[in-house]
């Protein structure tokens, strides 16, 4: 096994490529900027193509375009560019392309943004949260593949710290069960036989005038229904006895985890419920994970986005309190100073402290 | 439709499909197009064809609703024979 | 009885039909009789990929047998780049109208000119977005009643048209870039030549070429169908002029052109 020092962009662009990734575009922003300079570098020498775009709306537009031809395409941004993406996301989701899109978030402000979309009508993303780079290198590559089974997007939610933070990881490619030929993409090769393609997101037939969306969007909510049944993803840390169940997701998880542990060996009913996909988020393994808890302390940076999907999972049944918030650099890229351990065990340690639940 | 014995073509025109735009009435050169007086089933008059139809097929390329189908006769005008190759005319 | 010796067809063997719900007197399904002629004249069917924009032209897309992918408004050049990056040898163009290629898609067409991506985008300029019910766009002209400018386009208030064929024949990436029309027979004919020309120019890799084809839109310009014509020929033309734009790295402007016809 070689593992070799890298930052966490750079490990998802490999990861990418390793993929099948073979069309790439984006818009230089912080903190998203490093993973187009790496599948600038790389991808022509796998012999894909990465195009800097004139705005990020081109540059989902682009991967839409090679998406079509029946390529593994993908783009990204950081929560400001995926904002203009969102008609086209909407879009690509109807018309059924497996996008990837990964956003190298500022912080944790953007989960309302990757998990109840920003676009227009019914549609669901996949959303898939990584703690570090080695997960990121797993997940992109199941992004990839999940991309591909469903013909649906997904989003890899990754952030500064992630896309910044030097780590050892190794490359290793994935093995996936096989999927069906792509017939649906388009290669001009039906031109003139009467039964030439038209890949669109309305439900337009050719030789067929009119486009009754009506049939068309509710096969993609059924669609959607199943993605939500079957996959679910999560990490469950000592939770069967724990009396306060924290949750958090991404890399704030990782200093969650430690100080979980850290307060376990001294002796604290205390355990850590971690989702994987914040779509579909795992509801009914939090609900097992916190069957016997008497508080449910959530961790996240942001004013409160994933607790309300932790409070419709729970149902009432378990008092459910933020401890964290808000936090930031001076420039508001998210490295704030809730992203240390000492300070999350005191949000923690205050948790478990006996106290009257707000709210 | 008329045949006609100066004519170098005819078309054949989808009436009931006409909407009544007038398009082909000045874009045919020799003028042998006029709206009907009747109205087809879309309640419009449609393109009626006078003698002297050259078959150039103006018509055809103005038409936004294909409702021509034009027809070139096997025909040479008087002082035009077919000139035998090799031979240059002066 | 004479002998038939040539019958031209109804419709282009890659159209579908003919059934077709646009206005009377529209100007559309003129140039895509010419763009369908022109793919299979070049024998570029199964090779041909179309992008189409948001329009009353998305309505024809269901008549065109070549493979086709849908675009949002304005972003036709960008799911164009995209697959002709992936699928070089493909022929690919797009269609588009003028509010959605000149409005909502102008930094898009434009960018794509100045990469040279070796696709054609066909633009349908009526001066109006049709679909909508007539209303301004980039390319009205002063003077020109839409019902958001009843009175006319006042330069002052309203601002001045953009001469699209002009912005992007200026790009060194463009290789080819012409204006033609279909309010008479001769123009039809003369728009399937630019169309031929500019798929000649991607087939030779020579970078990003453009057809702008002025077409009749008498419901948005509140005329009679039968004075469409003369509608375009006397409002539009004047202002977006007809010619050849760029070829063989040369720019001719659209003053030039219109100096051109004057004398």
């Amino acid at each position: 096994m070689t593992r070799t020092l890298m930052e966490g962009s750079e490990a998802i662009a490999c990861a990418a490529i390793a993929a099948g990734c073979r069309f790439f575009a984006g818009y230089p922003m912080t903190p998203f900027t490093e993973l187009l300079e790496q599948m600038a570098r790389k991808l022509p020498a796998a012999g894909g193509v990465c195009i800097n775009a004139e705005s990020e709306i081109e540059a989902v537009g682009m991967t839409w375009g090679a998406l079509a031809t029946g390529a593994r395409a993908a783009t990204g941004g950081t929560g400001q560019g995926l904002a203009l993406m969102q008609e086209s996301f909407s879009e690509i989701t109807r018309a059924e392309l497996p996008l990837v899109v990964f956003n190298m978030a500022r912080g944790q402000g953007d989960y309302f943004q990757a998990t109840r979309g920003g676009g227009h009508g019914d549609y669901r993303h996949l959303v898939l949260a990584p703690c570090d780079a080695r997960e990121a290198v797993a997940l992109t590559q199941l992004a990839f593949d999940l991309a591909d089974r469903w013909r649906n997007p997904v989003l890899v939610y990754g952030d500064y710290l992630l896309a910044h933070t030097a780590e050892a990881v190794e490359i290793a490619a994935e093995s996936f069960p096989p999927l069906p030929p792509k017939e649906w993409a388009v290669d001009g090769s039906l031109g003139g036989s009467g039964r030439s393609r038209n890949l669109n997101p309305l439900g337009m037939q050719k030789g067929r005038k009119g486009i009754e969306p009506e049939p068309f969007w509710r096969r993609l909510q059924a669609k959607h229904d199943a993605m939500a049944e079957r996959e679910p993803r999560w990490e469950s840390d000592a939770t069967p006895d724990a009396e306060l169940v924290v949750v958090a997701f991404g890399t704030l998880a990782r200093f969650a985890r430690h100080v979980v542990r850290e307060l376990r060996r001294e002796g604290a009913r205390v355990g850590l419920f971690r989702p994987i996909t914040l779509w579909p988020f795992p509801s009914r393994a939090l609900r097992d994970a916190c069957a016997g808890a008497r508080r449910v302390a959530v961790l996240e940076q942001n004013a409160g986005q994933m607790i309300d999907d932790v409070r419709l999972a729970l149902e009432g049944r378990v008092p459910v309190i933020p401890i964290g918030g808000i936090s930031s650099d001076s420039a508001g890229f998210g490295i704030g100073p809730l992203l240390d351990p000492d300070e999350v065990r005191t949000r923690i340690e205050g948790a478990l402290a006996p106290h009257e639940v707000s709210r | 439709m008329l045949h006609d014995g100066s004519a170098r073509g005819t078309v054949e025109i989808a009436t009931q499909r006409c909407k009544g735009c007038e398009l082909c009435i000045p874009a045919c050169p020799p003028r042998v197009l006029r709206m009907s007086q009747q109205r087809n089933d879309l309640g419009v008059p449609y393109p009626e064809l006078l003698p002297g139809c050259t078959g150039c097929g103006a018509c055809l390329l103005v038409c936004p609703d294909f409702c021509f189908e034009v027809q070139r006769f096997e025909v040479t005008p008087p002082g035009f024979e077919a000139t035998p190759p090799g031979e240059i005319r002066a | 009885m004479k002998s038939v010796r040539e019958t031209l067809p109804v419709k282009p063997a890659l159209q579908l039909g003919v059934d077709h719900d646009l206005c009377p007197g529209c100007g559309e399904p003129l140039a895509l009789r010419m763009l369908l002629e022109a793919i299979e004249e070049l024998g570029c069917a199964q090779r041909a990929i179309g992008v189409v924009g948001i329009g009353c032209y998305t309505a024809l897309s269901p008549l065109m047998d070549v493979d086709v992918i849908q675009a949002l408004h304005g972003r036709a050049p960008s799911l164009a780049t995209g697959a002709k990056r992936m699928r070089p040898d493909a022929l690919l163009f797009t269609l588009q109208g003028d509010g959605d290629m000149v409005n909502e898609g102008l930094q898009e067409v434009l960018h794509t000119a100045a990469r040279g991506e070796r696709i054609t985008c066909v633009l349908l300029n009526n001066g109006v977005f049709g679909e909508t019910g007539g209303h301004m766009t980039a390319t009205t002209v002063i003077g020109q009643r839409t019902k958001n400018s009843i009175e006319g386009r006042d330069a002052a208030y309203h601002g001045h048209p953009i001469l699209i064929g002009d912005l992007l024949a200026q790009q060194a990436g463009t290789a080819y870039a012409a204006r033609g029309s279909v309010h008479d027979a001769a123009g039809v004919a003369r728009t399937k030549r630019l169309l031929r020309r500019a798929f000649e120019t991607q087939l030779d890799g020579h970078g990003f070429s453009f057809v702008e084809i002025l077409t009749m839109c008498p419901t948005g310009w509140f005329v009679g169908t039968a004075k469409g014509p003369g509608y375009l020929a006397e409002v539009l033309a004047p202002v977006h002029a007809m010619g050849e734009l760029k070829r063989d790295g040369r720019y001719v402007s659209s003053a030039e052109l219109r100096a051109a016809r004057k004398t």
